[in-house]
């Protein structure tokens, strides 16, 4: 590990210990928001996949009806029904934050579905009402799935940059400090040894 | 509308959220979904993109991770996924845990 360039003096020892000091602190500190940041991470990624699976499944199952309203009917038909929200979702965006790492926090209020198709019962195959019906009701969970989806995603992000943090004080800057305040001291006591010799020959110079 | 949410998708499966209250937008290609997905990310919140577009698109969306808003969601369109949400779970769960430690036994 290569030292630091600085002059070996009592000014610079008493410096780099302070720096020293907080660099170890703040390794510390930022060790332990990695740690809490992996456990929500860990909470939050197995939240997603199920949620995924679930929604994937259901969706699946939700174009499936639709794909098979639009083989009984015509384009115009389709384009009609299809253009006129059931469902109408509301929802509050906020931003929330997670270990100072700001992330969607999207509240879904009320998916105000009235039930009242914007068409006649006679014009269109059941199948068109299920899949209006169950898509309404998907895009809330849906809206979860996009806060958590972000929220990982972020933290992901978070956690690797943390982690250079972390590595780059641990294995650069401690160990950089560290070696030059040893070189720093041996340094000094060098300067102390070399003074008290010096002192002792001229004592003997002077008594001869 | 209510101007939060949008999809971005091919065909059927964006008509389909018209009726759940979502705003679509149609893209055939690869660089009409990217233009839409530029111009939508300014005023929406969420975006849902098909998965076939979102693999395409996948350097714009890594761009748009540094905000909270907008959040893109990618989603299967009616021909079936691509596994592209799962494989993106799984480098997150990568690049966070050093190791993907829930999705290793799904690998195909």
């Amino acid at each position: 590990m290569t030292r630091l360039n600085v002059n070996p003096t009592r000014m610079e020892l008493k410096k780099l210990k302070a720096r020293l000091q907080t660099a170890t602190r703040g390794h510390k500190l930022l060790k332990d928001k990695s740690d809490e940041m992996i456990r929500r991470f860990t909470a939050l990624i197995k939240e997603n996949k199920r949620l995924r699976e679930e929604l994937e499944a259901e969706l699946s199952d939700c174009l499936g009806s639709f794909a098979t309203a639009c083989a009984y009917s015509t384009k115009e038909e389709i384009d009609k029904i299809f253009s006129m929200p059931v469902a109408n979702v509301e929802a509050d965006f906020k931003v929330k934050d997670v270990m100072n790492v700001e992330v969607p926090s999207i509240e879904v209020r009320e998916t105000a579905s009235d039930a009242t198709y914007p068409y006649a019962f006679a014009e269109m195959t059941s199948e068109a009402d299920y899949s209006v019906e169950k898509i309404g009701r998907l895009v809330g969970k849906l809206l979860k799935l996009a806060e958590i989806e972000k929220t990982v995603a972020m933290l992901a992000v978070e956690i690797e940059r943390n982690k250079r943090r972390v590595n780059a004080l641990e294995y650069i800057m401690i160990p950089q400090i560290e070696e030059t305040v040893k070189y720093i001291k041996s340094k000094l006591d060098e300067n102390e040894r070399a003074a008290t010799t010096r002192l002792m020959k001229v004592k003997d110079i002077l008594n001869a | 509308m209510t101007g939060n949410i949008a999809i971005i998708g091919n065909g059927e499966s964006a008509l389909a959220f018209k009726a759940g209250g979502v705003d679509a937008f149609f893209a055939d290609d690869e660089k009409q979904a990217r233009e839409l997905l530029k111009k939508l990310a300014k005023s929406y919140k969420v975006i849902f993109v098909t998965e076939d577009l979102a693999e395409k698109m996948d350097d714009l969306i890594t761009r748009m991770l540094e905000q909270p808003y907008p959040a893109i969601v990618p989603l299967p369109s009616d021909k079936g996924g691509n596994g592209y949400a799962v494989g993106k779970m799984k480098s997150y769960a990568e690049m966070a845990l050093g190791a993907d430690v829930l999705f290793g036994n799904e690998r195909k």
